[in-house]
């Protein structure tokens, strides 16, 4: 059993996949916690994707070169929040509506790009899916520093954040910087999301945002402890599903995202939350007709 | 009216979305909050038209009207959300959005109950203004915490989460966000609706410890009873002002019957005119 576990560590891409997942678990957890409580995964989702023409225009400008895709990646998630908050306080388009026009635009402005390169398919694949056993020490440096700035960001705005979650109207007759937090809010999502570009790729990346830390929610009354739950139940799906992509060979992001999954199904069946919802209807019912 | 003066709700919210913090001084001359000729106007159909009045320090104020007569819309107004098409709100002398001062207490339906927070945690929501960014709650602000629960007879629930308490508990803890606030100026979005007859008593015996604060109160309600017996003033509502003081003045046939139109049904007692009023939908409100 323990040479199960300890015999892939002597490889060092092994080393540090592991402590690419946990970075990007953490993170990802922590600034998941809030898109699940305001209701933003649509927005987290179409974020991620919108990364894509950011990470095919670096490629292409350093002619096959990873190393500066962290800031095109980086450039493009804030260019296209930006644009989003943009187009849909311009009042007559529905926020929705304007994140999947921009969503779906710079996707296809991403894959197009990267089918001008002959090995096309392969490329997309890695930006698309992840490729967490080939990253780099340089990738890691970067993840850590950015990992560690969006944590003390939200340590530091904790409370903020908290308010305008739970009561919008709250935060602004207390006066706080609503529009700018919310800017600030999209900013740390950004960094989530490039920070985990390498581990699972654009097209999974909502998962990591949103399956631990709903997860928590449903393990936890507190917000607290939720963002610390959903950050363990992120870093050892992140390790399990490393495991099973190596000794299995198959796709680590995928294999990390269907163990997230597996842990939620697990959680909500074992909680009976599909019984909640089912009483809360009613109690809604009832309480529609008095 | 003209075309130029309509703004859509999601306008005025974006407009007034705040980008830094700016704090207007009480001028001590002025009174707590002053309306003059307020109007707002959604989609060129006026939802508020000119409404005046003031409201000085400890004074309760029931605002009454019937499902869209624009309640929320004028609270919101007053407490620096929405800002109106036209007209002044001066709360001291300023605008209200530079104050915090003033809560808001927010419909119940209005409001997530199944947030991961628990009742002090919501409480000591009301002291984030004033304890800053990068801060964490000091001694002071537990210990307000702490006594806004107890003011409200709370002090219990204070580590229970917010989806395990009763509609009165869920009213009353966030009357102690707003005492927890230091409020100067509470705000109460129909805290009435949906509660048990026990429950709104319960509540309304919470407003004398109000006035001994000095807070001011606007209290928007359904019930004419509960509003003539509570309330020393009045205002009667329906986008416009119908009538404002003494309950035996407001609550009139003529004026009851301009605020209700066909909602109302006038019965005349031995002494007195009864008002039938259709309260059935407590939730549809604007």
């Amino acid at each position: 059993m323990m040479e199960w576990l300890f015999e892939p560590l002597q490889y060092s891409f092994m080393w540090r996949g592991l402590l690419a997942v946990f970075l990007m678990g953490s993170v990802c957890a922590v600034v998941g916690t809030f898109v699940v409580l305001r209701g933003m995964a649509f927005f987290g989702d179409a974020l991620a994707h919108t990364i894509l023409p950011g990470v095919a225009i670096g490629y292409l400008v350093s002619g096959g070169q990873t190393s500066g895709l962290f800031w095109w990646a980086l450039g493009a998630a804030l260019l296209s929040s930006l644009g989003i908050g943009a187009i849909s306080r311009s009042g007559r388009i529905k926020e929705d509506t304007a994140i999947g026009i921009v969503f779906a635009g710079m996707f296809a402005l991403g894959i197009t790009l990267i089918s001008t390169v002959r090995s096309y398919s392969v490329d997309l694949t890695h930006f698309l899916f992840g490729d967490v056993l080939g990253v780099r020490d340089r990738d890691l440096w970067l993840s850590g520093i950015f990992g560690a700035l969006v944590l003390i960001a939200v340590l530091g705005f904790y409370k903020e954040f908290l308010t305008l979650s739970f009561d919008p109207v709250l935060a602004t007759t207390l006066r706080l910087p609503v529009g700018l937090l919310n800017y600030f809010l999209m900013v740390l999502m950004a960094l989530a999301i490039v920070i985990s570009l390498q581990t699972v790729g654009v097209a999974l990346m909502v998962a990591m945002l949103i399956t631990p830390a709903a997860t928590a929610y449903l393990l936890t009354p507190r917000l607290p402890r939720m963002i610390g739950v959903a950050a363990l139940i992120a870093c050892l799906s992140g390790a399990i599903g490393l495991y099973l992509s190596y000794y299995l060979g198959i796709a680590s992001g995928g294999a990390i995202v269907l163990v997230t999954t597996l842990i939620f199904l697990l959680v909500w069946v074992s909680q009976g939350s599909w019984r909640q919802v089912r009483h809360q209807k009613e109690v809604g019912a009832n309480h529609g007709q008095s | 009216m003209s075309e130029s003066k309509s703004v859509t709700f999601q306008d005025e919210l974006k407009r007034t979305k705040h980008w830094i913090i700016h704090r207007h001084p009480h001028e001590a001359d002025s009174p707590l909050l002053v309306l003059d000729q307020v109007s707002l106007w959604y989609d060129g159909n006026p939802a508020l038209q000119d409404i005046s009045f003031e409201l000085q320090s400890g004074e309760q104020l029931a605002v009454v009207g019937p499902n869209g007569a624009g309640k929320s819309t004028l609270m919101k107004i007053i407490a620096g959300v929405l800002k109106p098409t036209q007209g002044v709100v001066h709360v001291y002398g300023h605008a209200p959005d530079g104050h915090i001062c003033i809560a808001y207490v927010p419909q119940r339906s209005a409001v997530d109950w199944n947030f991961p927070v628990t009742v002090r945690d919501v409480v000591m929501m009301g002291r984030v203004g004033k304890i800053g960014f990068f801060r964490r709650p000091s001694r002071k602000d537990w210990d307000m915490v702490k006594h806004a629960l107890e003011a409200v007879g709370i002090q219990e629930l204070e580590h229970r989460p917010i989806y395990a308490l009763s509609g009165g508990q869920q009213q009353r803890m966030f009357l102690a966000r707003a005492l927890a606030q230091e409020a100067e100026l509470i705000l109460m979005d129909e805290p009435l609706s949906g509660l048990d007859l026990p429950a709104q008593e319960e509540l309304l015996a919470l407003m004398p410890t109000l006035q001994h604060r000095g807070a001011a109160l606007l209290f928007a309600l359904h019930d004419l009873n509960l509003a003539r017996q509570h309330f020393p003033k009045i205002l009667l509502l329906n986008r416009q002002m119908i009538a404002l003081g003494d309950p035996q003045v407001v609550l009139q046939p003529r004026y009851l019957l301009r605020a209700y139109g066909g909602q109302l049904q006038i019965v005349q007692g031995e002494q007195e005119w009864f008002g039938l009023t259709d309260t059935c939908c407590d939730h549809g409100e604007d």
